[in-house]
Protein backbone atom coordinates (compact mmCIF):
# COMPACT_ATOMS: atom_id res chain seq x y z
CA UNK A 1 0.00 0.00 0.00
CA UNK A 2 1.26 3.71 -0.58
CA UNK A 3 0.15 6.45 1.81
CA UNK A 4 0.89 10.09 0.91
CA UNK A 5 0.59 12.68 4.09
CA UNK A 6 0.42 16.21 3.46
CA UNK A 7 3.11 16.21 1.22
CA UNK A 8 4.44 19.81 -0.22
CA UNK A 9 7.59 20.60 -2.39
CA UNK A 10 8.36 23.77 -4.09
CA UNK A 11 10.89 24.82 -6.63
CA UNK A 12 12.33 28.26 -5.90
CA UNK A 13 9.40 30.50 -5.22
CA UNK A 14 7.21 27.78 -7.55
CA UNK A 15 5.15 25.60 -4.86
CA UNK A 16 4.47 22.56 -7.03
CA UNK A 17 2.62 20.39 -4.35
CA UNK A 18 0.40 21.83 -1.51
CA UNK A 19 -0.41 19.00 0.62
CA UNK A 20 -1.31 15.75 -1.26
CA UNK A 21 -3.14 13.39 0.68
CA UNK A 22 -3.90 9.66 -1.20
CA UNK A 23 -4.00 6.87 -0.34
CA UNK A 24 -3.59 3.64 -3.17
CA UNK A 25 -3.85 0.06 -1.96
CA UNK A 26 -2.37 -2.73 -3.27
CA UNK A 27 -4.44 -3.66 -6.93
CA UNK A 28 -5.61 -0.31 -7.79
CA UNK A 29 -5.43 1.03 -10.87
CA UNK A 30 -5.38 5.05 -10.61
CA UNK A 31 -4.91 7.84 -13.04
CA UNK A 32 -3.24 11.06 -12.18
CA UNK A 33 -4.41 14.03 -13.90
CA UNK A 34 -4.60 17.64 -14.58
CA UNK A 35 -2.67 20.11 -16.55
CA UNK A 36 0.50 20.62 -17.42
CA UNK A 37 2.57 21.48 -14.62
CA UNK A 38 0.22 21.09 -11.64
CA UNK A 39 2.30 18.08 -10.11
CA UNK A 40 1.74 15.44 -11.75
CA UNK A 41 5.45 13.59 -12.38
CA UNK A 42 6.79 15.49 -9.14
CA UNK A 43 4.15 13.23 -7.40
CA UNK A 44 4.95 10.21 -9.13
CA UNK A 45 8.73 10.75 -8.18
CA UNK A 46 8.11 11.65 -4.98
CA UNK A 47 6.46 8.09 -4.49
CA UNK A 48 9.70 6.14 -5.78
CA UNK A 49 11.88 8.32 -3.76
CA UNK A 50 13.50 10.32 -6.51
CA UNK A 51 12.37 13.16 -5.04
CA UNK A 52 12.78 14.60 -1.19
CA UNK A 53 9.67 16.44 0.18
CA UNK A 54 9.79 19.76 1.67
CA UNK A 55 7.71 18.25 4.19
CA UNK A 56 5.39 15.53 4.46
CA UNK A 57 5.76 11.62 4.01
CA UNK A 58 5.00 8.62 1.29
CA UNK A 59 5.44 5.44 2.89
CA UNK A 60 5.37 2.48 0.60
CA UNK A 61 4.72 -0.99 2.18
CA UNK A 62 5.54 0.74 5.61
CA UNK A 63 8.34 2.08 4.56
CA UNK A 64 8.60 6.30 4.66
CA UNK A 65 10.50 6.45 1.16
CA UNK A 66 12.08 10.38 2.36
CA UNK A 67 13.58 9.17 5.64
CA UNK A 68 14.58 5.15 5.14
CA UNK A 69 18.29 4.21 4.66
CA UNK A 70 19.35 4.09 0.70
CA UNK A 71 19.73 0.39 1.22
CA UNK A 72 16.00 0.10 2.54
CA UNK A 73 14.86 2.14 -0.83
CA UNK A 74 16.82 -0.06 -2.85
CA UNK A 75 14.69 -2.96 -1.56
CA UNK A 76 11.30 -1.33 -2.32
CA UNK A 77 12.18 -0.01 -5.72
CA UNK A 78 12.80 -3.74 -6.44
CA UNK A 79 9.04 -4.26 -6.22
CA UNK A 80 8.17 -1.33 -8.46
CA UNK A 81 8.43 -0.99 -12.29
CA UNK A 82 8.39 2.60 -13.72
CA UNK A 83 8.09 4.12 -17.20
CA UNK A 84 9.89 7.10 -17.78
CA UNK A 85 8.00 9.66 -20.11
CA UNK A 86 11.07 10.23 -22.47
CA UNK A 87 11.68 5.80 -22.30
CA UNK A 88 14.89 6.59 -20.22
CA UNK A 89 16.44 3.73 -21.96
CA UNK A 90 19.84 3.49 -21.78
CA UNK A 91 21.66 4.56 -25.20
CA UNK A 92 25.51 2.67 -24.55
CA UNK A 93 23.34 -0.53 -24.20
CA UNK A 94 21.31 -2.67 -26.17
CA UNK A 95 17.94 -3.48 -25.79
CA UNK A 96 18.79 -7.12 -24.18
CA UNK A 97 21.31 -5.14 -21.66
CA UNK A 98 18.70 -2.09 -20.83
CA UNK A 99 15.77 -5.02 -20.32
CA UNK A 100 17.65 -7.34 -17.90
CA UNK A 101 20.58 -4.44 -15.94
CA UNK A 102 18.19 -4.41 -13.03
CA UNK A 103 18.02 -8.30 -12.99
CA UNK A 104 21.77 -8.23 -13.28
CA UNK A 105 22.72 -5.77 -10.94
CA UNK A 106 20.43 -7.62 -8.50
CA UNK A 107 22.38 -10.53 -8.70
CA UNK A 108 20.74 -13.00 -11.60
CA UNK A 109 24.20 -13.91 -14.31
CA UNK A 110 22.59 -17.09 -16.37
CA UNK A 111 22.51 -15.55 -19.62
CA UNK A 112 20.01 -18.06 -21.02
CA UNK A 113 17.92 -17.29 -17.95
CA UNK A 114 18.20 -13.35 -19.07
CA UNK A 115 17.82 -14.03 -22.79
CA UNK A 116 14.85 -16.20 -22.48
CA UNK A 117 13.38 -13.36 -19.89
CA UNK A 118 14.14 -10.85 -22.15
CA UNK A 119 12.34 -12.61 -25.04
CA UNK A 120 9.60 -13.20 -22.69
CA UNK A 121 9.28 -9.40 -21.51
CA UNK A 122 9.52 -8.22 -25.65
CA UNK A 123 6.69 -10.57 -26.47
CA UNK A 124 4.50 -9.12 -23.55
CA UNK A 125 4.94 -5.72 -25.34
CA UNK A 126 4.36 -6.73 -28.64
CA UNK A 127 7.98 -6.90 -29.70
CA UNK A 128 10.28 -9.85 -31.28
CA UNK A 129 14.00 -10.57 -32.30
CA UNK A 130 15.03 -7.07 -31.57
CA UNK A 131 17.51 -7.79 -28.58
CA UNK A 132 21.20 -6.73 -30.37
CA UNK A 133 19.42 -3.49 -31.28
CA UNK A 134 20.44 -0.53 -29.94
CA UNK A 135 17.95 2.43 -28.86
CA UNK A 136 19.15 4.69 -31.10
CA UNK A 137 17.76 2.35 -33.82
CA UNK A 138 14.14 2.22 -32.80
CA UNK A 139 11.14 4.62 -33.17
CA UNK A 140 9.25 6.16 -30.16
CA UNK A 141 6.55 3.62 -30.20
CA UNK A 142 9.13 1.14 -30.17
CA UNK A 143 11.40 2.51 -27.30
CA UNK A 144 8.35 3.44 -24.84
CA UNK A 145 7.49 -0.69 -25.82
CA UNK A 146 11.22 -1.44 -24.70
CA UNK A 147 10.82 0.65 -21.54
CA UNK A 148 7.92 -1.03 -20.52
CA UNK A 149 9.46 -4.34 -20.80
CA UNK A 150 12.24 -3.15 -18.84
CA UNK A 151 9.73 -1.90 -16.12
CA UNK A 152 8.12 -5.46 -16.22
CA UNK A 153 11.33 -7.44 -16.64
CA UNK A 154 11.46 -7.95 -12.15
CA UNK A 155 7.80 -8.69 -12.29
CA UNK A 156 7.03 -5.71 -9.88
CA UNK A 157 4.26 -5.09 -7.71
CA UNK A 158 3.65 -1.64 -7.95
CA UNK A 159 4.14 -0.03 -11.97
CA UNK A 160 4.21 3.62 -12.72
CA UNK A 161 3.49 4.93 -15.90
CA UNK A 162 4.67 8.95 -16.46
CA UNK A 163 3.01 9.89 -19.43
CA UNK A 164 2.86 6.80 -21.44
CA UNK A 165 1.57 8.44 -24.76
CA UNK A 166 3.02 11.61 -24.78
CA UNK A 167 4.83 12.34 -28.04
CA UNK A 168 3.42 9.02 -29.80
CA UNK A 169 1.54 9.68 -32.78
CA UNK A 170 -2.32 8.84 -32.03
CA UNK A 171 -2.20 4.72 -33.71
CA UNK A 172 0.59 4.36 -31.18
CA UNK A 173 -1.02 6.07 -28.47
CA UNK A 174 -3.55 3.77 -29.18
CA UNK A 175 -1.50 0.29 -28.74
CA UNK A 176 0.52 1.89 -25.93
CA UNK A 177 -2.79 2.12 -24.53
CA UNK A 178 -4.17 -1.10 -24.97
CA UNK A 179 -1.08 -2.45 -24.12
CA UNK A 180 -1.17 -0.71 -20.44
CA UNK A 181 -4.92 -2.13 -20.53
CA UNK A 182 -3.80 -5.49 -20.87
CA UNK A 183 -0.99 -5.60 -18.88
CA UNK A 184 -2.75 -4.23 -15.84
CA UNK A 185 -5.88 -6.94 -16.13
CA UNK A 186 -2.75 -9.84 -16.56
CA UNK A 187 0.00 -9.15 -14.18
CA UNK A 188 -2.29 -7.28 -11.20
CA UNK A 189 -0.17 -5.55 -10.38
CA UNK A 190 -0.83 -1.64 -8.42
CA UNK A 191 -0.98 0.51 -11.42
CA UNK A 192 -0.33 4.44 -11.30
CA UNK A 193 -1.00 6.38 -14.19
CA UNK A 194 0.35 10.36 -14.73
CA UNK A 195 -0.96 11.48 -18.08
CA UNK A 196 -3.54 14.61 -19.19
CA UNK A 197 -4.82 12.28 -22.04
CA UNK A 198 -7.86 11.66 -21.59
CA UNK A 199 -8.47 8.57 -23.75
CA UNK A 200 -5.53 6.33 -21.93
CA UNK A 201 -7.51 6.95 -18.69
CA UNK A 202 -10.66 6.55 -19.61
CA UNK A 203 -9.49 2.87 -21.28
CA UNK A 204 -7.23 2.08 -18.19
CA UNK A 205 -8.22 3.68 -15.04
CA UNK A 206 -10.63 2.68 -12.37
CA UNK A 207 -9.86 5.69 -10.27
CA UNK A 208 -9.28 8.74 -11.12
CA UNK A 209 -6.81 11.30 -8.84
CA UNK A 210 -7.81 15.18 -10.33
CA UNK A 211 -4.67 17.54 -8.82
CA UNK A 212 -5.10 21.13 -9.24
CA UNK A 213 -2.92 24.06 -8.48
CA UNK A 214 -1.14 21.39 -6.15
CA UNK A 215 -3.78 19.60 -4.35
CA UNK A 216 -6.19 16.68 -4.84
CA UNK A 217 -8.92 18.27 -6.58
CA UNK A 218 -10.97 14.81 -7.28
CA UNK A 219 -10.57 11.30 -6.19
CA UNK A 220 -12.87 9.11 -7.44
CA UNK A 221 -14.38 6.74 -9.80
CA UNK A 222 -14.18 7.76 -13.76
CA UNK A 223 -18.37 7.78 -13.78
CA UNK A 224 -18.53 10.59 -11.33
CA UNK A 225 -15.73 12.15 -12.59
CA UNK A 226 -17.48 12.84 -15.66
CA UNK A 227 -20.25 13.45 -14.35
CA UNK A 228 -18.96 15.98 -12.12
CA UNK A 229 -20.16 20.04 -12.35
CA UNK A 230 -17.00 21.40 -10.76
CA UNK A 231 -16.13 24.41 -13.28
CA UNK A 232 -12.58 23.33 -13.09
CA UNK A 233 -13.00 19.64 -13.85
CA UNK A 234 -15.39 20.86 -16.61
CA UNK A 235 -12.81 23.21 -18.13
CA UNK A 236 -10.37 20.21 -17.99
CA UNK A 237 -12.51 17.65 -20.42
CA UNK A 238 -14.25 20.07 -22.06
CA UNK A 239 -11.27 19.44 -24.55
CA UNK A 240 -11.79 15.82 -24.54
CA UNK A 241 -15.69 16.31 -25.52
CA UNK A 242 -15.09 18.72 -28.46
CA UNK A 243 -16.57 16.58 -31.78
CA UNK A 244 -12.72 16.78 -33.04
CA UNK A 245 -11.23 14.77 -30.53
CA UNK A 246 -14.43 12.42 -30.08
CA UNK A 247 -13.70 11.41 -33.79
CA UNK A 248 -10.44 10.55 -32.73
CA UNK B 1 20.66 54.43 -2.56
CA UNK B 2 23.73 52.96 -0.59
CA UNK B 3 21.58 51.24 1.75
CA UNK B 4 19.80 49.61 -1.06
CA UNK B 5 23.23 48.60 -2.66
CA UNK B 6 24.85 47.32 0.62
CA UNK B 7 21.37 44.96 1.13
CA UNK B 8 21.18 43.66 -2.11
CA UNK B 9 25.17 42.38 -1.83
CA UNK B 10 25.01 40.84 1.27
CA UNK B 11 21.81 39.14 -0.32
CA UNK B 12 24.18 38.09 -3.07
CA UNK B 13 26.43 36.79 -1.10
CA UNK B 14 24.41 34.83 1.35
CA UNK B 15 23.18 33.29 -1.46
CA UNK B 16 26.79 32.50 -2.83
CA UNK B 17 27.71 30.76 0.64
CA UNK B 18 23.96 28.99 0.73
CA UNK B 19 24.78 27.09 -2.75
CA UNK B 20 28.62 26.73 -2.36
CA UNK B 21 27.73 24.89 1.01
CA UNK B 22 24.35 23.15 -0.43
CA UNK B 23 26.92 21.98 -3.35
CA UNK B 24 29.47 20.37 -1.06
CA UNK B 25 27.37 18.75 0.83
CA UNK B 26 25.83 17.20 -2.24
CA UNK B 27 30.13 16.24 -2.99
CA UNK B 28 30.33 15.03 0.18
CA UNK B 29 26.92 12.57 0.54
CA UNK B 30 28.20 11.59 -3.26
CA UNK B 31 31.58 10.71 -2.31
CA UNK B 32 30.09 8.53 0.88
CA UNK B 33 27.85 6.88 -0.68
CA UNK B 34 30.46 5.41 -3.24
CA UNK B 35 32.91 4.95 -0.30
CA UNK B 36 30.13 3.33 1.46
CA UNK B 37 30.37 0.35 -1.80
CA UNK B 38 34.21 -0.24 -2.16
CA UNK B 39 33.12 -4.18 -0.71
CA UNK B 40 31.31 -4.48 -3.97
CA UNK B 41 34.24 -3.24 -6.23
CA UNK B 42 35.10 -7.44 -6.74
CA UNK B 43 31.53 -7.88 -7.84
CA UNK B 44 31.72 -4.87 -10.07
CA UNK B 45 35.08 -5.75 -11.62
CA UNK B 46 33.53 -5.31 -15.25
CA UNK B 47 32.48 -1.72 -15.06
CA UNK B 48 36.15 -1.22 -12.90
CA UNK B 49 37.64 -2.58 -16.31
CA UNK B 50 35.92 -1.00 -18.43
CA UNK B 51 36.46 2.60 -17.27
CA UNK B 52 40.48 1.56 -16.82
CA UNK B 53 40.21 0.92 -20.39
CA UNK B 54 39.02 4.65 -20.58
CA UNK B 55 40.83 6.56 -18.56
CA UNK B 56 43.87 4.65 -19.18
CA UNK B 57 44.41 2.73 -22.22
CA UNK B 58 42.11 4.83 -24.79
CA UNK B 59 44.68 8.38 -22.76
CA UNK B 60 48.18 7.13 -24.16
CA UNK B 61 48.60 8.55 -27.38
CA UNK B 62 47.69 11.84 -26.12
CA UNK B 63 49.53 11.71 -23.17
CA UNK B 64 52.77 10.38 -25.11
CA UNK B 65 51.93 13.36 -27.01
CA UNK B 66 52.28 15.84 -23.85
CA UNK B 67 54.88 14.03 -22.99
CA UNK B 68 57.64 14.05 -25.48
CA UNK B 69 56.75 17.91 -26.31
CA UNK B 70 56.81 18.66 -22.49
CA UNK B 71 60.14 16.90 -22.34
CA UNK B 72 61.78 18.47 -25.27
CA UNK B 73 60.76 22.04 -24.01
CA UNK B 74 61.65 21.50 -20.83
CA UNK B 75 65.09 20.75 -21.75
CA UNK B 76 65.25 23.80 -24.26
CA UNK B 77 64.18 25.93 -21.18
CA UNK B 78 66.98 24.37 -19.20
CA UNK B 79 69.39 24.61 -21.55
CA UNK B 80 68.47 28.93 -21.68
CA UNK B 81 68.05 29.30 -18.20
CA UNK B 82 71.79 27.27 -17.48
CA UNK B 83 73.79 29.38 -20.21
CA UNK B 84 76.79 30.66 -18.78
CA UNK B 85 75.46 29.97 -15.67
CA UNK B 86 75.70 25.98 -14.91
CA UNK B 87 77.56 23.64 -16.82
CA UNK B 88 75.35 21.07 -19.26
CA UNK B 89 76.34 17.83 -17.71
CA UNK B 90 73.80 18.71 -15.33
CA UNK B 91 71.19 19.22 -17.52
CA UNK B 92 69.71 15.67 -17.32
CA UNK B 93 68.93 15.97 -13.54
CA UNK B 94 67.53 19.43 -13.73
CA UNK B 95 65.20 17.95 -16.33
CA UNK B 96 64.53 14.81 -15.07
CA UNK B 97 63.58 16.09 -11.68
CA UNK B 98 61.32 18.92 -12.71
CA UNK B 99 60.11 16.25 -15.05
CA UNK B 100 59.18 13.28 -12.21
CA UNK B 101 58.14 15.71 -9.17
CA UNK B 102 56.11 18.42 -11.04
CA UNK B 103 55.83 18.50 -14.94
CA UNK B 104 54.54 14.67 -14.92
CA UNK B 105 52.08 14.73 -12.50
CA UNK B 106 50.40 18.17 -13.13
CA UNK B 107 50.67 18.16 -17.44
CA UNK B 108 49.41 14.61 -17.45
CA UNK B 109 46.77 14.93 -15.22
CA UNK B 110 45.65 18.84 -16.77
CA UNK B 111 45.39 16.64 -20.00
CA UNK B 112 43.72 14.08 -18.76
CA UNK B 113 41.19 16.50 -16.92
CA UNK B 114 40.51 17.93 -20.04
CA UNK B 115 40.14 14.65 -21.74
CA UNK B 116 38.42 11.81 -19.26
CA UNK B 117 37.05 14.55 -16.63
CA UNK B 118 34.91 16.30 -19.45
CA UNK B 119 33.87 13.66 -20.67
CA UNK B 120 32.66 11.47 -17.43
CA UNK B 121 30.80 15.02 -16.96
CA UNK B 122 29.38 15.35 -20.44
CA UNK B 123 28.45 11.24 -20.28
CA UNK B 124 26.74 10.91 -16.46
CA UNK B 125 25.37 15.05 -17.75
CA UNK B 126 23.34 13.65 -20.75
CA UNK B 127 22.34 10.29 -18.61
CA UNK B 128 21.15 12.87 -16.14
CA UNK B 129 18.81 15.02 -18.51
CA UNK B 130 17.62 12.28 -20.34
CA UNK B 131 16.49 10.94 -16.56
CA UNK B 132 18.77 7.74 -17.55
CA UNK B 133 19.75 8.26 -14.05
CA UNK B 134 16.37 7.97 -12.55
CA UNK B 135 15.74 5.06 -14.50
CA UNK B 136 19.20 3.54 -13.10
CA UNK B 137 17.97 4.78 -9.37
CA UNK B 138 13.87 2.87 -10.17
CA UNK B 139 15.62 -0.28 -11.08
CA UNK B 140 17.20 -0.10 -7.55
CA UNK B 141 20.67 0.22 -8.86
CA UNK B 142 22.38 2.93 -6.76
CA UNK B 143 24.55 5.25 -9.30
CA UNK B 144 26.87 5.98 -6.55
CA UNK B 145 27.84 2.45 -7.21
CA UNK B 146 27.41 1.80 -10.71
CA UNK B 147 28.60 5.48 -12.42
CA UNK B 148 30.64 7.14 -9.74
CA UNK B 149 32.53 4.54 -7.90
CA UNK B 150 34.07 3.10 -10.62
CA UNK B 151 34.97 5.89 -12.51
CA UNK B 152 36.75 7.17 -9.75
CA UNK B 153 38.74 3.71 -8.87
CA UNK B 154 39.46 3.45 -12.13
CA UNK B 155 41.55 7.16 -12.36
CA UNK B 156 42.95 6.62 -9.20
CA UNK B 157 44.21 3.64 -10.19
CA UNK B 158 45.63 4.74 -13.89
CA UNK B 159 46.79 8.39 -13.34
CA UNK B 160 50.01 7.29 -11.56
CA UNK B 161 50.33 4.33 -14.83
CA UNK B 162 50.14 7.25 -17.15
CA UNK B 163 52.09 9.38 -15.20
CA UNK B 164 55.04 6.84 -15.65
CA UNK B 165 54.06 6.80 -19.33
CA UNK B 166 54.22 10.66 -19.45
CA UNK B 167 57.54 10.58 -17.31
CA UNK B 168 59.44 8.55 -19.41
CA UNK B 169 58.47 9.66 -22.87
CA UNK B 170 59.22 13.47 -21.33
CA UNK B 171 62.75 11.85 -20.48
CA UNK B 172 62.94 10.81 -24.17
CA UNK B 173 61.67 13.59 -25.62
CA UNK B 174 64.71 15.90 -23.28
CA UNK B 175 66.70 13.32 -24.37
CA UNK B 176 66.37 13.64 -27.92
CA UNK B 177 66.74 17.49 -27.96
CA UNK B 178 69.82 17.46 -25.59
CA UNK B 179 71.69 15.21 -27.97
CA UNK B 180 70.46 16.70 -31.00
CA UNK B 181 70.39 19.83 -30.49
CA UNK B 182 72.30 21.16 -27.41
CA UNK B 183 75.49 18.55 -28.27
CA UNK B 184 75.21 16.24 -24.92
CA UNK B 185 76.04 13.08 -25.22
CA UNK B 186 73.98 10.09 -24.53
CA UNK B 187 76.42 9.35 -21.21
CA UNK B 188 76.44 12.85 -20.15
CA UNK B 189 72.88 13.11 -20.11
CA UNK B 190 72.71 9.81 -18.31
CA UNK B 191 74.61 10.08 -16.03
CA UNK B 192 73.42 13.46 -14.66
CA UNK B 193 69.81 11.77 -14.87
CA UNK B 194 71.15 8.71 -12.83
CA UNK B 195 73.70 11.09 -10.53
CA UNK B 196 70.91 13.02 -8.98
CA UNK B 197 68.02 10.32 -9.24
CA UNK B 198 65.79 9.83 -5.98
CA UNK B 199 63.59 7.39 -5.94
CA UNK B 200 61.32 9.90 -3.15
CA UNK B 201 60.69 12.25 -6.84
CA UNK B 202 59.06 9.27 -8.44
CA UNK B 203 57.25 8.44 -5.26
CA UNK B 204 56.00 12.10 -4.73
CA UNK B 205 54.83 12.53 -8.20
CA UNK B 206 52.91 9.51 -8.27
CA UNK B 207 50.62 10.08 -5.14
CA UNK B 208 50.28 13.56 -6.52
CA UNK B 209 48.67 11.60 -9.77
CA UNK B 210 46.77 9.09 -7.35
CA UNK B 211 44.97 12.27 -6.00
CA UNK B 212 45.10 14.67 -9.27
CA UNK B 213 43.01 11.36 -10.79
CA UNK B 214 40.25 10.80 -7.73
CA UNK B 215 40.07 14.66 -7.80
CA UNK B 216 39.22 14.79 -11.44
CA UNK B 217 37.12 11.94 -12.03
CA UNK B 218 34.78 13.23 -8.44
CA UNK B 219 34.56 16.59 -9.94
CA UNK B 220 33.28 14.91 -13.23
CA UNK B 221 30.66 12.65 -11.54
CA UNK B 222 29.59 15.35 -9.21
CA UNK B 223 28.94 18.00 -11.91
CA UNK B 224 27.45 15.75 -14.43
CA UNK B 225 25.16 14.37 -11.77
CA UNK B 226 23.89 18.01 -11.19
CA UNK B 227 23.59 18.70 -14.53
CA UNK B 228 20.51 20.25 -16.04
CA UNK B 229 18.51 22.10 -18.81
CA UNK B 230 19.21 19.53 -21.72
CA UNK B 231 22.11 20.20 -24.23
CA UNK B 232 22.99 23.54 -22.99
CA UNK B 233 23.30 22.39 -19.72
CA UNK B 234 25.47 19.22 -20.44
CA UNK B 235 27.80 21.43 -22.07
CA UNK B 236 28.03 23.46 -19.70
CA UNK B 237 28.58 20.74 -16.80
CA UNK B 238 31.59 19.75 -19.31
CA UNK B 239 33.04 23.20 -19.44
CA UNK B 240 32.37 23.01 -15.06
CA UNK B 241 34.05 20.10 -14.63
CA UNK B 242 37.42 21.17 -16.66
CA UNK B 243 37.41 24.53 -14.79
CA UNK B 244 37.03 22.93 -11.64
CA UNK B 245 39.31 19.93 -11.74
CA UNK B 246 42.15 22.13 -13.19
CA UNK B 247 42.15 24.58 -9.95
CA UNK B 248 41.73 21.25 -7.98
CA UNK B 249 45.02 19.89 -9.59
CA UNK B 250 46.70 22.93 -9.16
CA UNK B 251 45.20 23.85 -5.21
CA UNK B 252 46.53 20.10 -4.71
CA UNK B 253 49.28 20.47 -6.33
CA UNK B 254 50.49 23.25 -3.91
CA UNK B 255 48.93 21.59 -0.36
CA UNK B 256 51.06 18.01 -1.62
CA UNK B 257 53.98 19.90 -2.27
CA UNK B 258 53.61 21.70 1.38
CA UNK B 259 53.40 18.30 2.85
CA UNK B 260 55.96 16.60 1.15
CA UNK B 261 58.73 19.34 2.01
Amino acid sequence: MIEIRNLHKSFGEQEVLRGIDLRINDGDTVAIIGQSGCGKSVLLKHIIGLMQPDSGEVIVDGVNMSTAKPRVIEKIRQELGFLFQGSALFDSMTVLENVTLGLREHGLRDEKELARITKEKLALVGLHGIEERMPSNLSGGMKKRVALARALATNPKYMFYDEPTTGLDPITSDQIDGLIEGLTAKLRATSVIVTHDMFTVERIAKRMVFLHEGKVHFDGPPAELNASRNPIISLFLERYRSPLTLAR
Amino acid sequence: MSRSFTLRTVGRLGGLIRRFVAEFGQAAMLLWRAASYTRRIPRDRRLLLDQMAHIGADSLPLVFVIGFFTGMVSAWQAAYQFKGLIPYSLLGAAVSRAIFLELGPVLTAIVIAGRVGASIAAEIGTMRVTEQIDALESLAISPARYLALPRIVAAVIMMPLLVIFANAIALGGAYIVSNLFLDISSKMFFESVQRFFQVKDIVIGLVKALFFGGATAFIGVHVGMNASGGAEGVGNATIRSFVLSSAMILVLDVMLWKIFF
